[in-house]
């Protein structure tokens, strides 16, 4: 084999590999006609829900893609007034200096904000004022709120976080969280983390909650959809999907989608739907 | 076209090609400043580097814990991965036959190769709960220093190599006629000959180690605080930027890429030494 | 105190050194070990062909990722082989001898040493913000090849530099232009060691994880152009692991990156092999 050999047998590699690619691309591209994209970024609450309401509206037309991407409330907010995506999801209100951004807010969907442990923690009800102690870094130690000698270990979200500044807001009231906690970029880096570690406590989403971490009852109501509807469970906060200035076309027929009964249906699985 | 016209124009696209690459040096290096320099007027370099408390929420941006939590991190690494590595330089350069030697040649290039997000995916999964076990959080300076370490081995074990090899072989035949044992070669000869060499790569190792980021994400737990032990979590200055830059705005995000001037300058002064040590060992080797 | 004999303590020293060397081949067994041993069972032609499902509970394939990451590879590629080559051929030909040759090779060799999430900060500066590429594949190539610029460089100079001076005497006595001599002499010469730098950059593409993180955007979706956002299989990895708790979704990515690093290893080592020999056989 010589150098003539080399350049066509590399030459045919490449071909096929791009065929492939193309082939791929082709198959799941469709009519190859006009498609919108609709880019969506944000919390990482909102992620999957977004998520599926995206993929119940594109299911039944071929017009439509819309892609969604992570980074937290603040990256959405920001990306959303800056142009940078179509639709920015966040999970919690927006700050003040947020609102003269020339944003339009759309409130999807309210969403409980869970605290939870290891499944095999025993204890299973926290006051308030207990967690907001906890995760200053003042209570420590399990056996403080009735569980076994063993010291807690405090996770929570980075700074951009909707669900953290959302918690901040309804539960810390000023108090700073402690500085030891250990800081991951998502609720379910939060979920998977909490899930293999039998002392710690965390804070995530409720539609993020499952059977591998187990949800505190605060101040004895249990952490379900039912009662964050009622208004008894305690920490609850607005899902907003957020335009630059009023949604047009494509992007209004999706947000009228997720406020539709569709779409609500989809929110009630897991959250608080607003019709 | 005549061939002297080819020639000319191919001269002036090569030419395009050097440049558009010094190009690239120039603005890496300007964007960053760029984005950094409103961080070090507003905050101070003094306070900036060696402030303890990290709060972007609240206005305060020091960077100690996290230059803390990288130099702990490598040196555990460094720590765990000279002995390892110079045992198998030796291993490799004077000790194994030649069936053998390929085949760890071969290994150590597929550690080279392995993605760090893997290495960071085996941490979580392997280390992090058996770490638990020994008390902390698991997410710890140990499991970063471990999954760091398999990193940096191959540079170490490589470049090691190459200059154990560059001894002259007049050294080593001395050494064995006066009567000594080859292990006593190795190390009053060899070694200490080769030492620059060595140098040089826990140097680049250490280079290797404090650029490295997504593993770090994965089993350091990135807190701010200080590592007391190595079963604390701390947070690294490559963790801190890619955790944050997504969503960091204003003084924040020049802050970051404050940090990010910190590690170019660092990196630059790791390289450098390595380079100085390398000159100075009379070798002039190729790195990494 | 007994003195240890120094024949005992080459016995000892041996050990430890053989025992080095076992403790990382054990090191790379259990990586790719437990990942491949983990993550094979999940691999089927199904797992490559579907889209990840995403959502919390991550599930599905990889589909789109594979497209991504081919696009992402393919873009790279075509940026930085010519840059890196073009400067390559500079540097090793026509460069004279003075400050600024130098000062150009000083500042490769810095560049090669910038960890990447620095030259992540700078794509996400330049590509993502300034010239609004937004988070796309684009973007994620350029700063990529930013990246793989000095490896390009160094390996592909060095091909060329291998070529034994003869040839290029011959051809020059021959008649030649410079140009001449590079074309149809030195690169078709070099060409194994040229085309070996070039695996390496991909090889380093498919792996290269913290550049890509702030530039590309992580979407799971098909990309529809490259100014798409996107994921490669590494940041779906990392994703999997992080985001959702499918680990043997993760696993299995890792197994389908760790079979085609491999292959690609393989195929260095034979054209590196094949290059040897044609040096040592050509003249």
């Amino acid at each position: 084999m010589n150098i003539r050999h080399l350049v066509k047998l590399s030459s045919l590699m490449t071909a096929l590999v791009l065929a492939v690619a193309l082939a791929v691309t082709g198959c799941a591209g469709g009519n190859g006609g006009q498609v919108t994209t609709i880019t969506m970024a944000g919390s990482t609450t909102v992620q999957p829900l977004a998520e599926e309401l995206a993929n119940n509206f594109t299911a039944t037309r071929s017009d439509v893609q819309i892609t969604v991407s992570g980074g937290g409330s603040s990256v959405g907010i920001q990306a959303a007034a800056a142009g940078t995506v179509d639709i920015g999801m966040a999970s919690r209100d927006l700050k003040p200096e947020e609102e003269t951004l020339g944003l339009v807010v759309h409130v999807i969907a309210r969403d409980g904000i869970a605290i939870i442990s290891h499944p095999s923690q025993n204890v299973t009800n926290l006051t308030k004022d207990e967690v907001k102690l906890i995760f200053a870094g003042n209570i420590t130690n399990w056996a403080e709120v009735g569980g076994a000698d063993a010291t807690i270990t405090v996770y929570a979200r980075e700074e951009g976080s909707g669900t953290r500044a959302a918690f901040e807001e309804m539960v810390m009231k000023g108090t700073a969280i402690t500085a030891s906690a250990l800081l991951f970029p998502s609720n379910g880096a939060l979920r998977t983390a909490v899930a293999g570690d039998p002392n710690g406590i965390s804070f995530i989403s409720f539609g993020y909650l499952d059977d591998s971490v187990k949800a505190f009852a605060i101040d004895g109501v249990a952490a379900t959809v039912e009662n964050a509807k009622n208004a008894t469970y305690p920490i609850v906060r607005p899902i907003l999907l957020l335009t630059k200035g009023e949604p047009t076309g494509k992007v209004q027929e999706f947000i009228s989608f997720c406020l539709g009964p569709v779409g609500q249906a989809i929110v009630a699985k897991h959250y608080v739907p607003v019709i | 076209m005549s061939r002297y016209l080819t020639d000319r124009l191919a001269r002036y696209a090569v030419f395009a090609g050097a440049a558009v690459s010094f190009l690239v040096l120039l603005a890496i290096a300007v964007f960053i400043f760029r984005g950094g320099l409103p961080a070090f007027k507003e905050i101070g370099i003094f306070d900036f580097l060696f402030g303890a408390v990290w709060r972007p929420g609240q206005g305060q941006y020091g960077i100690l814990v996290m230059i803390v939590g990288s130099v702990a991190v490598t040196a555990g690494s460094l720590l765990l991965a000279v002995p390892l590595g110079i045992a198998c330089a030796i291993l490799l350069a004077e000790v194994a036959p030649f069936g053998v030697r390929q085949f760890l040649r071969q290994a150590v290039e597929l550690l080279v190769g392995i993605p760090s997000v893997v290495y960071g995916l085996v941490g979580m999964v392997l280390l992090v709960p058996a770490i638990r076990q020994l008390g902390g959080p698991g997410y710890s300076v140990l499991a970063a220093s471990i999954v760091l370490m398999a990193m940096v081995l191959p540079t170490i074990i490589s470049i090691s190599e190459d200059s154990i090899r560059a001894v002259p072989a007049s050294y080593k035949e001395a050494a064995l006629a006066l009567g000594a044992t080859h292990w006593q070669t190795i190390w009053r000869v060899l070694l200490p000959s080769a030492r620059s060499g060595i140098i040089a790569s826990v140097v680049l190792g250490m280079g290797r180690a404090v650029g490295e980021t997504m593993a770090m994400i994965m089993v350091i737990g990135n807190s701010i605080t200080f590592p007391t032990s190595p079963l604390s979590p701390t947070r690294t200055l490559t963790g801190n930027i890619a955790v944050e830059i997504t969503y960091a705005g204003g003084l924040h995000r020049s802050a970051l890429f404050a940090t990010g001037i910190v590690l170019f300058v660092l990196i630059l002064i790791i390289n450098s030494i390595a380079v100085i040590s390398l000159k100075r060992g009379g070798h002039a080797q190729n790195l990494a | 105190m007994p003195r240890i004999s120094p024949r005992a303590t080459q016995r000892i020293a041996m050990a430890c050194v053989w025992g080095g060397g076992v403790i990382t081949v054990l090191i790379l067994v259990v990586v790719i070990g437990y990942v491949l041993v983990q993550g094979i069972p999940g691999l089927s032609l199904d797992f490559l062909l579907t889209p990840p499902k995403g959502g919390l509970a991550g599930g599905g394939g990889i589909s789109t990722v594979i497209v991504s990451t081919l696009y992402l590879v393919g873009l790279t590629t075509v940026i930085v082989v010519p840059i890196g080559l073009g400067a390559a051929i500079y540097l090793a030909e026509y460069a004279p001898d003075n400050r600024i040759t130098r000062l150009i090779r000083y500042g490769v060799e810095i560049l090669a040493g910038v960890p990447s999430i620095v030259f992540g900060l700078f794509g996400f500066a330049l590509f993502v913000t300034v010239l609004h590429f937004n988070f796309s594949i684009l973007s994620g190539a350029l700063t990529l090849a930013c990246l793989l610029l000095p490896t390009m460089i160094r390996t592909s100079e060095e091909a060329i530099k291998a070529v034994p001076y003869a040839h290029r005497e011959a051809a020059l006595a021959l008649g030649a232009t410079r140009w001449q001599v590079i074309s149809k002499v030195l690169l078709r010469t070099a060409l194994p060691g040229i085309v070996t730098a070039i695996i390496l950059c991909v090889g380093r593409a498919i792996e290269e994880t913290a550049c890509l993180y702030v530039t590309m955007g992580g979407c799971a979706a098909m990309p529809r152009s490259f100014l798409s956002c996107g994921r490669t299989l590494s940041l779906h990895i990392y994703y999997l692991a992080m985001d959702t708790r499918d680990f043997a979704g993760a696993m299995t990515t890792g197994a389908v990156l760790i079979m085609t690093i491999l292959v690609i290893n393989g195929i260095t080592n034979w054209l590196s092999a094949r290059f040897q020999r044609k040096m040592k056989g050509a003249t």
